[in-house]
């Protein structure tokens, strides 16, 4: 288990106060100037030898995104945008750091922003957080008063504005540039890439969005050195996660672990278990709600990381483990999240905003077994049409967890489908 | 897309931000670059709804537009793209119920059905005398506190069927019921008390 003094985020479940001076006992904020007089280089160089990988689901190195901003900018605005449009079914940690640690968040705004060479920060908070907003704003104020962000931040001369931009309830603003066209005014609809935000994002200036969670480690990493987060967690896949864990435990709760714990150990020791044991455990969700679900047998011995999920065909997302026992309507659960992404499309893409609503409908009959056997091949055939021909992943994560269903249950669809044959002959032809 | 005025006989006819709003909506206008006003859209919207009882009639969203300079269309279909945005008039106490998977697996069903039963309204309607609005949401982001009902602006969690009246009869009397989990525990930790961070978590200060 990781050591308490490996954590970064000691106010979590909000003990303490989340204000500057608090915040201040708990480390942050210390000394920021002489990080940031260490230089860009040095800073980027520093987060890529970390590992970290982006924590916001596609799990891409931190660092390098980074080095991909164009350098020496002068003839326009660089801009830092936050990801923190939570909404990834079963996920809930970034709402913790917003509401009971903003400072840390702040703080790697400014770290991230210089590294970069931002002048200003937009941090996209999903509108139903608006408890959660107020406190990130005034955390945000405190920081201005104390003269850490804002002109001459930290006493270096650099100068650089930290906002606050609240969505309005529509997930796919969490898809980086449907949430830059949200800033800007418009409906969230995911832009064509290239050109990538780095090149062309807020306001057509240099853009770099990273999620909430990337950001707030990232000024302990530079603290505590490189090495120290490299050190945890397994090679490629480093560091420390917060892992939000829901269903059918005992003790739901969000938790900071070492990237690689075993599944069953974290939902052992921090959730209380599976209800009624972990033999009555019938499948896991790992990674938030577009990642493909396990069964029972990989669940035993999977090692909760990137690669670790990648190896089992699922992935780790956001982290947000969604367990579910044997009393679970497995076939529901995941029709429930077909209806989740039908309701989210956008609506720019045929392939989605057809195939998402043609996708929930013939789940929902799969539920009762109102379907034809050969529907079930059609509906893979229409999850491979929709996956990959999308601008932006909504699609894809529409897709996924439809195959991951058919892959470890096939054998339960076919039996209601027999079923529903069998005591309604008429209705099913 | 039709245009998104109500036809439901409450459009009313006109629209103006107060003064504390107006100054409200120049703060916010001066958080965008000059000559991108436009971001101001989805905030300026939220507060046009503030004042206006939690819906945005379409006068609204023409003083919108207009304050910003934006054409009008462009501000219906912001306000058409986004749910928060209520293109009908909602009660008093607007109760969103999350029935995403992680709310449905710990018993959302059970939270609808007795919201239902206390308020006599189905999803999407109001209750006659105005005071409640009962409607259904996609992931509210509080899994691990599953159900989870948003009232207003805040979350109230670890809801149990037991609790709607509860919460239902406070609303009534015009109080505003605690809220976060309703069993009683810290945020997101585990019912019991942490299994981390020992340090950290002996001294409560709320």
């Amino acid at each position: 288990m990781l050591r308490d003094e490996d954590r970064i985020f000691t106010n979590l479940y909000g003990y303490q106060d989340f204000g500057l001076e608090a915040a201040r006992k708990r480390g942050d904020w210390d000394n920021t100037a002489a990080i940031l007089q260490n230089g860009r280089e040095w800073i980027i160089e520093n987060v890529k030898e970390s590992g970290l990988r982006g924590r916001g689901g596609a799990g891409f190195s931190t660092g390098m995104k980074w080095s991909f901003m164009p350098k020496n900018v002068t003839d326009k605005p660089v801009y830092l945008v936050i990801n923190a449009d939570e909404g990834e079914p079963g996920t809930c940690k970034d709402r913790d750091i917003l509401r009971h640690d903003p400072h840390k968040l702040i703080e790697g705004c400014l770290i991230a922003g210089f590294a970069i060479g931002a002048s200003a920060c937009y941090i996209y908070i999903r509108g139903e957080f608006y408890n959660e907003s107020s406190n990130v704003q005034r955390a945000i104020d405190e920081a201005y008063a104390a003269g850490l962000i804002g002109k001459n931040a930290c006493g270096t001369g650099y100068s650089y504005d930290v906002y606050i931009h609240r969505g309005a309830g529509a997930y796919i603003c969490g898809e980086e540039t449907a949430l830059i066209e949200s800033i800007e005014g418009k409906k969230g609809q995911p832009r064509n890439k290239p050109p990538f935000p780095a090149q062309a994002g807020l306001y057509s200036c240099p853009t770099t969005v990273n999620n909430v969670e990337s950001i707030a480690v990232v000024p302990t990493i530079l603290r505590r050195g490189a090495g120290w987060f490299a050190g945890l967690g397994r090679p490629k896949n480093t560091g420390t996660k917060l892992f939000c864990i829901s269903g059918h435990v005992n003790k739901p709760c969000n938790v900071e672990e070492e990237m690689g714990i075993p599944l069953k150990e974290l939902i052992e020791r921090h959730a209380g278990g599976v209800r009624g044991g972990w033999d009555n455990l019938l499948a896991v969700i790992p990674g938030g709600s577009s990642v493909p679900v396990l069964t029972k047998e990989i669940c035993d011995t999977v090692l909760m990381d990137f690669d670790s999920l990648r190896d089992v065909r699922s992935g780790l997302g956001t982290a947000a483990v969604i367990v579910m026992d044997k009393s679970t309507d497995i076939v529901k659960a995941i029709a429930r999240l077909s209806s989740f992404y039908a309701h989210e499309s956008c609506g720019q893409c045929t392939p989605c905003r057809e195939g998402t609503g043609w996708m929930s409908r013939v789940m929902q009959r799969m539920v009762t077994g109102n379907a034809r056997m050969e529907e079930i091949d059609m509906l893979l055939q229409v999850t491979k049409q929709v996956e990959g021909h999308t601008i932006c992943a909504l699609g894809d994560a529409a897709a996924w967890p439809i195959q991951g269903l058919f892959r470890h249950f096939r054998p339960e669809v076919e039996r209601r489908i027999q079923a529903y044959r069998n005591s309604a002959p008429l209705a099913a032809e | 897309m039709s245009a998104p005025a109500s036809d439901h006989g409450h459009e009313p006819t006109s629209f103006a931000f107060t003064q504390e709003n107006l100054e409200l909506a120049q703060r916010i206008i001066a958080k965008y670059p000059a000559g991108k006003q436009a971001s101001a859209c989805m905030p300026l919207l939220d507060v046009a709804q503030r004042q206006n009882g939690g819906w945005l009639p379409r006068v609204a969203m023409d003083a919108v537009a207009d304050l910003l300079g934006m054409p009008r269309i462009r501000v219906y279909e912001v306000a058409t793209f986004y749910t928060m945005y209520n293109k009908n008039p909602v009660g008093k106490h607007h109760i969103q119920v999350c029935t995403t998977t992680p709310c449905w697996l710990r018993g959302s069903d059970d939270i609808v059905h007795a919201c239902k039963t206390k308020l006599g309204i189905g999803l999407g309607e109001t209750t006659a005398d105005g005071q409640f609005t009962l409607g259904e949401v996609e992931c509210s982001g509080a899994c691990v506190n599953a159900p989870v009902v948003q009232i207003g602006d805040d979350y109230y969690e670890d809801v149990a069927p037991e609790h709607v009246d509860g919460l239902i009869e406070a609303l009534k009397r015009g109080e505003r019921p605690k809220a976060g989990s309703q069993i009683g525990r810290r945020s997101s930790e585990p019912l019991g008390g942490p299994t981390t961070l020992a340090a950290f978590t002996t001294q409560a200060d709320d």
